[in-house]
């Protein structure tokens, strides 16, 4: 069995600052990581290689300093790293990043065997877009299972997979065809930590490097920002409210405060005071 | 959209077409009207579909364009009534396509299904709801399309050339940014529940139905649907749909003091949440978080308490109508947009407050109160 995961290295969004005057990322010294929905299809596709044998491949597009983190999955057990990297990808929306992706993904099949799963996050932190794995599942003719909460049953020899997938007001359990493609919910597993064994051969694995051309992409006008049909024409931050907030500021906050409080919440909202009133008494 | 990593603050480019002097293409310029996707589940209309005709409504307005709902069901009441409700919520007709194979979602055949209705009819916009389905579906009708989609969008509008301005955060919602789908038809945008405010509901009579054939069998369909297991009542959180809302953030500093944001929520009778960083932490589970990437809310009264207020929170909880920060940092961000400030620590004034609503709310002070 091959499996393919693509992993996306993102700036951890907790330490992103904005600069207040010229409104613009500080990305200096932002520390970068694995998309963190991304590590739960990565251990549900080395979950299934550990109990069905096979390997796993993981893959991302991005700049090359994007190795470290094929480097990071291969310490948790991934069997090989593909990067793709070209100055036509800068700019991708999330149509020409599946593009690119679905193309590498093609040639990963030509080179290493045509992969039966092909997992994805749910989305990722920076973008926050869900859109990229269907995307590929699309342009691969891939069947597509979002929001999986559970892997309930592969069988290789009838081509056939059982899922949980996470649906509006249940849960769905859904059974297609291999090959697929999944995106796995957060909070369905936890990563591994990886071997020793995994670490040292992650130090001094070979990542596999391919340009557009490489992947097999002749059609560059479908990549980067000229493959994007979304144009974003402007960045900014919120203005404040014109109304600004009517502060309290009392350090330490007393009794005397929380009651100017609830009189300030029940003086602001209409009807609020005898709506709490009616169901504090059937509480 | 915006995977993509683009050079902030570059600044508006004025003029047409947002700033571009591409004319849109010949073909494109058949695509008309604004469309809603009504997502309809076991015979349900979804509320955002409503919200959603709200917004609908506006665009549509603004263009000079009809509005048209877009329902997918099975033959039956459910779809019945969910083009009864499309027009009650402001679509001047319904896109309808009725088929038992329709009955339960499933990407294959809705994909299949909204493809052509779009193929056939070209609207120029289709908003969708950010649901587990809508996302699901949006992502597969735009790369068939081979058209622009935006995620989660905070506000829409239309530009002067008639062109969509979608506003999202960005850059894991520290920024918002503004996209336009230019040369391509329809432009697509997904909203999440709650964003758009729920418009009133008048009753109409069912105007203008256009019907279409699904043009699949069972057998072309490979994915089946073995069971359906719905969420037990009491595990239902309803953060997005509370009247009172109750948050703690990073500034209450310890696993242990999210009791404190239980306590207030239990003695007002409101749902509790948090921000990004505490599930992050594992303090509370993901379907407590509130903002971009949780849930966003509208209550009544918002209570957040040591939520230092970053965009991606912010577009989360805009919609209430008062929002109480609670935060030692005077220069948080969050005063910028709450209606009533208080800075002082958190953990020691949630118990004071719990109690001024206890004894403010007690029949027994009450009556002491009035006597």
């Amino acid at each position: 069995m091959h499996i393919v995961v693509c992993i996306k290295q993102v700036p951890d969004s907790a330490q992103i600052r904005v600069h207040p005057v010229t409104n613009t990322i500080m990305r200096q010294g932002v520390p970068t990581i694995i998309n963190p929905y991304d590590l739960f299809a990565l251990e549900a596709a080395l979950r299934l290689r550990d109990e069905h044998g096979g390997t796993v491949t993981v893959l991302t597009m991005g700049p090359p300093m994007a190795e470290d983190s094929l480097r990071k999955a291969l310490t948790f057990g991934a069997d090989r790293a593909v990067l793709l990297t070209d100055r036509f990808f800068a700019g991708s929306d999330t149509l020409a990043t599946s593009f690119a992706l679905a193309q590498a993904i093609a040639k990963i099949g030509e080179t290493f065997g045509t992969p039966d799963i092909v997992f994805t996050g749910k989305q990722t932190i920076d973008g926050d877009t869900a859109q990229v794995g269907p995307g590929i599942a699309k342009r691969q003719k891939l069947l597509q299972l979002t929001y999986v909460s559970k892997i309930a049953e592969l069988d290789l020899a009838a081509r056939r997979i059982k899922v949980e997938r996470r649906a509006e007001g249940g849960v769905q359990v859904l059974e297609t065809r291999l090959p697929v493609l999944i995106t796995m919910l957060e909070g369905t597993n936890e990563m591994r930590r990886g071997t020793m064994v995994d670490a040292l051969r992650a130090a001094r694995a070979e990542i596999v490097t391919w340009s557009a051309k490489d992947a097999g992409i002749e059609d560059v006008l479908k990549c980067g920002l000229r493959g994007s049909p979304t144009v974003v024409k402007r960045v900014f931050a919120p203005a404040a409210r014109s109304d600004k907030a009517q502060m309290i500021e009392i350090q330490p906050a007393t009794r005397d405060t929380a009651d100017a409080l609830v009189a300030a919440i029940f003086g602001g909202i209409a009807g609020i005071e005898g709506d709490l009133v009616e169901l504090h008494q059937t509480l | 959209m915006t995977d993509k990593p683009v050079t902030p603050a570059a600044p508006a480019a004025g003029g047409s077409r947002a700033g571009m002097k591409k004319e849109l293409p010949e073909h494109f310029k058949a695509y008309k009207g604004v469309w809603v996707f009504v997502e309809v589940e076991r015979g349900v209309v979804h509320p955002v579909s409503f919200e959603l005709l709200g917004e609908g409504r506006k665009l549509a307005d603004q263009l000079g364009v009809d509005l048209a709902g877009v329902v997918l069901g099975p033959p039956g009441e459910g779809t019945k009534h969910a083009v009864a409700e499309s027009f009650a919520y402001g679509a001047d007709l319904v896109y309808l396509m009725e088929d038992a194979l329709l009955t339960d979602y499933r990407n294959e055949p809705f994909s299949k299904g909204l493809t052509d209705l779009v193929n056939t009819y070209k609207p120029e916009i289709l908003l969708l709801g950010a649901t587990t389905l809508g996302r699901d579906l949006a992502g597969s009708v735009a790369t068939t399309l081979l058209t622009g989609l935006t995620a989660d969008c905070t506000e829409l509008a239309v530009d002067a050339d008639k062109s969509l301005a979608a506003t999202r955060p960005t850059f894991g919602g520290s920024l918002l940014c503004t996209i336009y789908t230019l040369n391509f038809r329809p432009q697509m945008a997904t909203i999440r529940p709650r964003v758009m405010k729920m418009p009133a509901r008048v009753e109409k009579p069912v105007g203008r139905v256009v019907s279409h054939p699904l043009a699949m069998v069972e057998d072309d369909i490979v994915t089946k649907i073995l069971a359906f297991v719905a969420d037990r009542e009491t595990n239902k959180v309803n953060l997005a749909y509370a009247d009172i809302v109750v948050a703690g953030g990073l500034g209450l500093g310890a696993v242990e003091n999210m009791q404190l944001v239980k306590n207030l929520a239990k003695a007002l009778g409101a749902e509790y949440g948090c921000s990004r960083p505490i599930v992050q932490k594992g303090w509370m589970p993901a379907e407590r978080q509130i903002g971009q990437t949780g849930k966003t809310i509208r209550p009544r009264l918002y209570i957040a308490a040591g939520i230092s207020g970053a965009i991606q929170h912010r577009v989360g909880v805009e919609g209430a109508d008062l929002i109480v920060a609670i935060n030692t940092d005077k220069n948080a961000p969050i005063f910028d947009f709450a209606h009533v400030g208080l800075v002082t620590d958190a953990v020691r004034f949630l118990p004071a407050l719990t109690e001024a609503f206890s004894r403010r709310l007690s029949p027994h002070n009450r009556d002491k109160l009035a006597g």
